[in-house]
């Protein structure tokens, strides 16, 4: 029994700690992109296209990750990308989450009229096929990161909404909270002080599962051309261009690719572990 | 004057049928009465009612709480949750259910005594230690900081009645509280119930299904069936001999731990079409 537990915490740990590794990785190459990108990553060169990364043959060493058609750096794209994708992630992740988080919250610990609105409200919006929405509102309102966040936001917040409010229901229901609103406490009181703290492991393992969403969906967003100006680099827009020349060389493609996925795994990795770590009753 | 008087209670479904059928009963101050009837005969949703914790599908239909000379009902519901915050508690009848699984044990018993009733945290802190060496736990510091999870049953059922007690409440309602404990366990926490009880002179409205308990810890006893008070009575006459039928029924079918032979003895068919009968026509 003791070792079996030991187990589940150490490989959560290993999880929990790659998944940071990574995230962490990002963070700082995104703050000090200027600084660590080997090149500009705007920076065209003909005479230099279309190198391939640097352990196949004829590759130019100035070039780690090889160059795109344009002779561009596909290192230091990806570098600048990285800037974009976690801005997306972190800002539309945490607006879904508290915008999505309480209106869950009071629906399902209110219950009555208030869950009637809410619940009515979700269900309506979720019958809007999510992609034409968001490409509805980026064509109206234009591309760039503010859409992006925008589109995100508005399209996901029913996740949460939907998940928190059963959650909100089923704790509402304790007898903990009936001992908390006999001993006088107020309802709005109760549902921040009694329902919210246990609500919580469920709002983290959701909002990182976001962030690896948004970064999924700006990818998404740049690939159709709907995101930010095909000048920035982004890891969508790169896969979007090395699609054309995949035959003529596949690095364009294959190491934006990997990082995209990389990212939304340790994103996921990171909810669970943290969940685990976090759940008392499972600590 | 007693401090509790129900008088003509009924709740019922929203838009269905009846559960509580005019209940009245009295609590006087420092009294224990006990609440008994089968499942489903309402013994709890008195209690609830009582508190003011009624399930969202049902309503009070008539009758009168009064508390302290207060009739609940006529007062709005935040004056009435202070009323009932200050005077009453309740024993839950779940201790797994009935602490928040996410929070320690310590801010779950003074956090009432701080936010509500306006102690001070050391103090609150010094009432929880003390009521936690009152229910013979061991090592109230070390519980205090402790997870409900790391607990068991029994010792959050004592967690849980210390803390009701915690604010010398005038009124508490246990409810069922040592129905999800096993029998060994049960009879120390009954003891420690009516330990405290009689230190502290707390009114108790004892809602039960056991008969055995009844007898030990009340003075005095309504016998409930569908929602109707069928017998109210004083715990010694009840014993010596119900006056209903149903209640004499119930008497005898309680198993007998002296006598292995004798079996159990269901309440007979009759009595229940009588008493249903009673119960629906009256």
């Amino acid at each position: 029994m003791a070792d079996g537990r030991a187990l589940i915490c150490r490989r959560a740990g290993l999880r929990l700690w790659l998944s940071l590794g990574w995230l962490a990785l990002l963070v700082v190459v995104a703050v000090l992109a200027p600084w660590v990108a080997p090149k500009n990553p705007l920076e065209q060169d003909l005479f230099s296209g279309r190198l391939p990364p640097f352990w196949v043959h004829g590759a130019d060493p100035a070039f780690l990750l090889g160059t795109d058609s344009l002779g561009r750096d596909v290192l230091s794209r990806i570098i600048f990308g990285t800037r974009i994708a976690l801005a997306v992630a972190l800002i539309s992740g945490t607006l879904t989450c508290v915008i999505g988080a309480s209106l869950g919250l009071l629906a399902g610990f209110y219950r009555g009229w208030v869950d009637i609105v809410i619940s009515r409200f979700i269900d309506i919006w979720m019958a809007f096929p999510p992609v034409l929405f968001s490409i509805l509102l980026i064509a109206v309102i234009g591309p760039g990161l503010f859409s992006i966040i925008l589109a995100i936001v508005v399209i996901d917040w029913t996740r949460f909404a939907r998940v928190v409010r059963a959650e909100a229901m089923a704790q509402g229901a304790m007898d903990y909270v009936a001992s908390a609103r006999v001993a006088g406490r107020g309802r709005f009181s109760t549902m921040l002080r009694e329902i919210l703290p246990n609500v919580l492991p469920i709002i983290v393992v959701l909002l990182t599962l976001e962030m690896g969403i948004a970064v999924i969906v700006e990818a998404i967003l740049s690939f159709v051309n709907l995101s930010i100006s095909t000048d920035d680099p982004t890891w969508g827009g790169m896969i979007s261009e090395g699609r054309t020349s995949i035959h003529q060389a596949w690095w364009v493609l294959v190491f934006p690719l990997i990082t995209l996925f990389l990212t939304v795994l340790s994103f996921s990795q990171l909810g669970e572990g943290l969940k685990d770590r976090f759940d008392p009753v499972l600590r | 004057m007693s401090f509790l008087e129900v008088r003509d209670l009924s709740v019922r479904l929203k838009g269905g049928g009846p559960l509580l059928r005019n209940v009245s009963l009295t609590v006087a101050a420092g009294e224990v009465r006990g609440l008994v009837g089968e499942s489903g005969a309402g013994k709890s949703m008195i209690g609830k009612a009582i508190l003011g914790i009624l399930p969202r599908s049902v309503e009070i239909s008539s009758g009168a709480i009064v508390l302290d000379g207060t009739d609940l009902l006529t007062l709005p519901p935040a004056m009435r949750r202070q009323r009932v915050g200050a005077t009453c508690a309740l024993i839950p009848q779940d201790p797994l259910t009935a602490l928040n699984p996410s929070r320690r044990i310590g801010p779950q018993i003074t956090d009432r005594l701080v936010d509500i009733l306006g102690w001070k945290r050391a103090e609150a802190e010094a009432r929880a230690r003390a009521l936690l060496h009152e229910v013979q736990i061991a090592d109230p510091d070390r519980v205090l900081r402790q997870y409900p999870h790391e607990l068991s049953g029994g010792m959050r059922q004592r967690i849980l009645i210390a803390s009701a007690f915690a604010a010398e409440p005038r009124l508490i309602v246990a409810d069922e509280p040592t129905t999800a404990l096993d029998v060994t366990v049960q009879k120390q926490i009954l003891k420690l119930i009516a330990g405290l009880q009689a230190r502290h002179g707390t009114a108790l409205l004892f809602v039960t299904h056991d008969l055995g308990v009844v007898s030990k810890v009340c003075q005095s006893l309504s016998v409930l069936y569908s929602g109707k008070v069928v017998e109210d009575t004083d715990v010694a006459r009840f014993f010596a001999g119900p006056a209903h039928p149903y209640s004499a029924a119930l008497l005898a079918a309680t198993p007998k731990y002296t006598d292995p032979t004798a079996g159990l003895n269901p309440v007979p068919e009759a009595v229940i079409a009588a008493v249903r009968a009673e119960v629906e026509n009256g």
